[in-house]
């Protein structure tokens, strides 16, 4: 699978297909996506909720309608999707970049491409307490992947850890499905996700219970129970405030971390924002790495929601095909990007983030000397 | 266990029928599935938990991230160590063993 590229997207979630679908438009036209799962969309497919914020972000669709919309954009634009292939390996020279791709039917191969623009997404972060690795204790994402997707329920009596807007979703997703929710445990005083969701689970009858978390989850091959216990005011849990709970599900919605393997295997520089998930590549304002022609989008330059990388994904599309626009074209699309960006990123969720971004920028510019190439 | 019907979904279309080997201290049984399953997602709805055992203290394994991130789930399959079996489809006839 020799081949030569104008682009080559690695990732075919909300950001990488909205990459390509955006490069394409702008003039490029040898564009392959490459995405080591058997099916497209990266966790669209598994958004069965429907989304908020603009119409440009497709407000009020549901998460995987988005998936099938961009996807079709892509392919009738004349981009390739290449699925169950993984980047094993990649190489850079300044100029072409060499990537190496597994596919179980048609073995190792190389591709060069002139750039390379990387939305391999985030992955679920867990936390450690007895238990953790005992089966049935998994990712919030992983559940909701199965259910959404596969549409397979690993147990019926789930216990939710972090009230985030993931741990809420899936709360809410796994009672659509017919599971029952025993409670969702949260160690800050607060419900870390949006009132509207929050809403939702405790409507159903599931108590989201504040200052508390897991102590340990027992079982022999699977879950049998798992035991909470309170937190105090100095973070430490309180001896004999524990609650044991008939669960069979442990689901762990403790955040996100970029999945920066490929960045960090090209030789990108990151930088760590905690608002962002943790190390993140640093960026121009047109997605561009420290590296020329690699460029990153979506929640692998931060974690943030599906909107967001649907937008950056348009940015960093434009940005990889400003040479077939104008310098004006190219500057005014970006500029308008950074706008719908920073609406979306508006909010007491999305500030902190807005602010991480800025900095990126910034560190951009004191690293390599200008803001733009 | 399948979510056979869905307030958002509906009910679950059928796809064709799969079957493959699960193989376990050298006996094998037959499993069920669907076209677009995954061999994790199959296992699962089939009632099948423990993946594998873990090198060092043999501890009971399964799926953790479900997107092939996390090798959690890895088993031998036709053979071969180490397959991600969250991302790999089913095929007819293929054999998947408990490491």
């Amino acid at each position: 699978m020799e081949a030569e590229y104008d682009i080559v997207v690695v990732g075919s979630g909300p950001a990488g297909l909205s990459a390509a679908a955006e490069a394409l438009r702008r003039g490029c036209k040898r564009v392959l996506v490459v995405d080591e799962n058997p099916i497209p969309g990266g966790q669209l497919f598994k958004q069965i909720h429907k989304f908020f914020g603009s119409k440009e972000h497709y407000a009020g669709i549901r998460g995987f309608r988005i998936g099938e919309i961009l996807l079709n954009d892509v392919e009738k634009l004349g981009g390739t999707v290449l699925l169950r292939t993984s980047v094993i390996g990649a190489s850079y020279d300044g100029g072409t970049k060499t990537l190496w791709l597994n596919n179980p039917e048609r073995g190792v191969g190389k591709v060069r491409t002139r750039k390379v623009i990387i939305a391999t997404g985030a992955k679920e972060n867990v936390i450690a307490f007895p238990g953790w690795t005992l089966p049935g204790v998994m990712g919030a994402g992983a559940v909701q992947t199965l259910v959404n997707i596969y549409r397979v329920l690993p147990s019926r009596r789930v216990l939710m850890v972090g009230s985030g807007n993931v741990g809420l979703i899936v709360s809410y997703q796994l009672l659509q499905a017919g599971a029952e929710v025993v409670a969702v445990v949260e160690i800050l005083p607060r419900i870390g996700g949006w009132a509207v969701h929050a809403a939702k689970v405790l409507r159903m009858g599931v108590p989201i219970l504040l200052s508390t978390t897991v102590k340990e989850v027992r079982g022999v091959e699977w879950v049998e129970e798992a035991v909470v216990w309170r937190v105090g005011r100095d973070g430490r849990p309180v001896a004999g405030s524990e609650t044991v709970f008939d669960a069979d599900l442990v689901c762990l919605a403790v955040g996100l971390s970029p999945n920066v393997e490929l960045t960090r295997m090209l030789g990108c520089e990151h930088i760590y924002l905690k608002a962002l998930g943790g190390w993140t590549p640093i960026h121009d304002e047109k997605m561009e790495t420290t590296l020329r022609g690699v460029y990153v989008c979506g929640d692998v330059a931060g974690v943030e929601e599906a909107s967001i990388a649907i937008e950056e994904g348009r940015l960093a599309g434009i940005g990889a095909s400003c040479e077939f626009l104008s310098r004006e074209e190219c500057s005014s699309l970006v500029e308008e990007s950074w706008r719908r960006l920073d609406e979306l990123r508006s909010g007491p969720f999305g500030e902190p983030r807005k602010e991480a971004k800025r900095l990126i920028l910034k560190e951009f510019k004191q690293r390599t000397g200008s803001l733009s190439r | 266990m399948r979510v056979w019907d869905h307030p958002i979904l509906g009910p679950l279309k059928r796809a064709r029928e799969v079957t493959f080997y699960l193989c376990r201290n050298g006996k094998c049984e037959e499993v069920k599935a669907f076209e677009r399953d995954t061999v994790a997602s199959a296992l699962l709805a089939a009632g099948y938990r423990v993946f594998r055992y873990s090198d060092k203290y043999r501890e009971p394994r399964s799926v953790f991230c479900a997107i092939g991130l996390c090798n959690s789930c890895i088993m031998v399959v036709d053979g071969q160590p180490n397959v991600r079996t969250c991302i790999t489809p089913v095929r007819d006839g293929m054999k998947v063993e408990v490491p």
